[in-house]
């Protein structure tokens, strides 16, 4: 599982460019950061108000932490600032990329990550915002969850946001979101088409390009 | 100018059961403890909290939480303190919590209207969500926005890292947060620092909250720790 989740956040990483700024969710986009390709640097957000964010630090200091209350470091030439801030910045379409997880998403792009109603209701914090702003949000994902789709024809779980999914990263495959449905660009060559296609509850179409998805 | 200092218990004396309360911080970093530490001593119930997050058991507005003193909390998220679930679904009714959940760049927007005197604002974020349900989609250009009203409080709860006797403070790191904005949103603003300094020994270009919004000021907030 370790090494699939890596498989995914290696494969999240190639779609970056250098001086991209990018907000990672937490879970399994933490560790695009820690995989990016060789000559790519990207610049972190974190929505609690940080720019530059770096890895965990040498020396604590108590008042940088990232938004999930872990101590922080922060990068030479980066900036501190407030959620008015912070929200403009990502509602204003300032941040290149974001990366997150996804409870469902379908083939309209929609995506639905913040609540499952009576089980589960952690709030969206900044998710809905992000995903509405970001000028590229790439849901990175395990492809089922225990055998179940994720994948769907329509969430049936309350939306995060509409037609805002635009790359769907699993360790199976790459899926580009488009006006005709979800297509297929790449394959991990340990799966079948059919396997792919088991594993998702919508059609798929694939693309005429079709390569393999690299490790 | 005014010297604002004073104690915790002061500062709080007027915060009655039901107010409303404006607490910044994210996850209770850059939450003044000193002044929610006072809030639980007083006791006051009922209260109408806005604050990002639930904070977590023991620290921030989860000690209010903890107490009992919550009735309806206005948040982005509160995932990440289990009371929260525990009290929405209790069958105790005197012990039921509320739960408001707002889009966190939203509930950061609705803070900075309030105090900058506007009417609401318009933003994408929530279009076509539930977060839509009862608000008014407004097309600018060929776009959908949601029309979002401000929000304001009786009391700002607000940490200074550094602050000096007439409220002008300075945020460190990333306390920041929902600390500027509520501090221009509440009738009664209250900072809450680490260090107290004289006027004048700030250096008025890292001045991020002007002392004109600020009622009193109390010191002896310890540094922020995991």
């Amino acid at each position: 599982m370790a090494d699939l989740k890596r498989r995914i956040a290696r494969r999240v990483a190639r779609e970056l460019h250098d001086g991209d700024v990018v907000n990672l969710g937490i879970g399994l986009p933490t560790m695009v950061a820690d995989n990016l390709p060789e000559g790519v640097s990207i610049i972190l957000q974190s929505e609690n108000g940080i720019m530059g964010m770096g890895g965990a630090p040498e020396k604590i200091d108590v008042d940088v932490v990232n938004a999930g209350a872990q101590y922080v470091s922060i990068k030479p030439g980066g900036q501190f600032f407030d959620s008015a801030t912070s929200f403009a910045i990502i509602r204003g379409g300032h941040v290149d990329a974001t990366i997150l997880g996804a409870l469902e998403v379908d083939k309209h792009g929609n995506l639905s990550n913040w609540i499952v109603p009576g089980k589960m209701v952690p709030g969206m914090g900044g998710a809905m915002d992000l995903v509405v702003g970001a000028r590229k949000v790439i849901v990175a994902m395990m492809h089922t969850q225990k055998g179940k789709h994720k994948i769907l024809n329509e969430c049936r779980l309350p939306y995060t946001a509409v037609n805002c999914v635009d790359l769907i990263i699993t360790e199976m495959g790459v899926i580009r979101v488009t006006e005709d449905g979800l297509v297929l660009e790449e394959l991990h060559p340990d799966y079948s088409l059919e396997d792919i296609k088991a594993a998702t509850e919508c059609e798929l179409l694939i693309s005429p390009d079709l390569k393999p998805m690299l490790d | 100018m005014k010297n604002k200092v004073t104690t915790a218990k002061e500062a709080v004396k007027n915060i009655k059961d039901g107010a409303t309360i404006m607490v910044g911080g994210f996850m209770a970093c850059g939450t003044p403890e000193i002044l929610i530490d006072a809030l639980v001593e007083k006791n006051v119930r009922d209260l109408t909290i806005i604050c990002n997050d639930a904070g977590v058991p023991g620290r921030g507005v989860g000690k209010l939480l903890s107490n009992g003193q919550i009735k309806t909390l206005i948040a982005s998220h509160v995932g990440l303190n289990p009371e929260v679930a525990q009290r929405m679904n209790t069958e105790k009714a005197e012990d039921k919590l509320e739960c408001i959940l707002i889009p966190q760049g939203t509930l950061a927007e609705k803070i900075r209207a309030g105090g900058a005197g506007l009417g609401g604002f318009l933003t994408p974020t929530g279009v076509g969500t539930i977060v839509a349900e009862g608000k008014q989609v407004i097309n600018i250009h060929g776009r959908e926005y949601l029309l979002e009203e401000p929000i304001r409080a009786e009391f700002a709860l607000i940490r200074g890292s550094v602050t000096d006797t007439f409220g002008n403070t300075i945020y460190n790191g990333t306390t920041q947060t929902f600390n500027p904005m509520m501090a221009t949103a509440a009738d009664t603003v209250i900072v809450g620092a680490c260090q107290v300094v004289e006027v004048g020994a700030l250096d008025p270009n890292h001045v991020r909250t002007s002392g004109i919004f600020v009622d009193a000021v109390v010191g002896g907030e310890e540094p922020w720790q995991i």
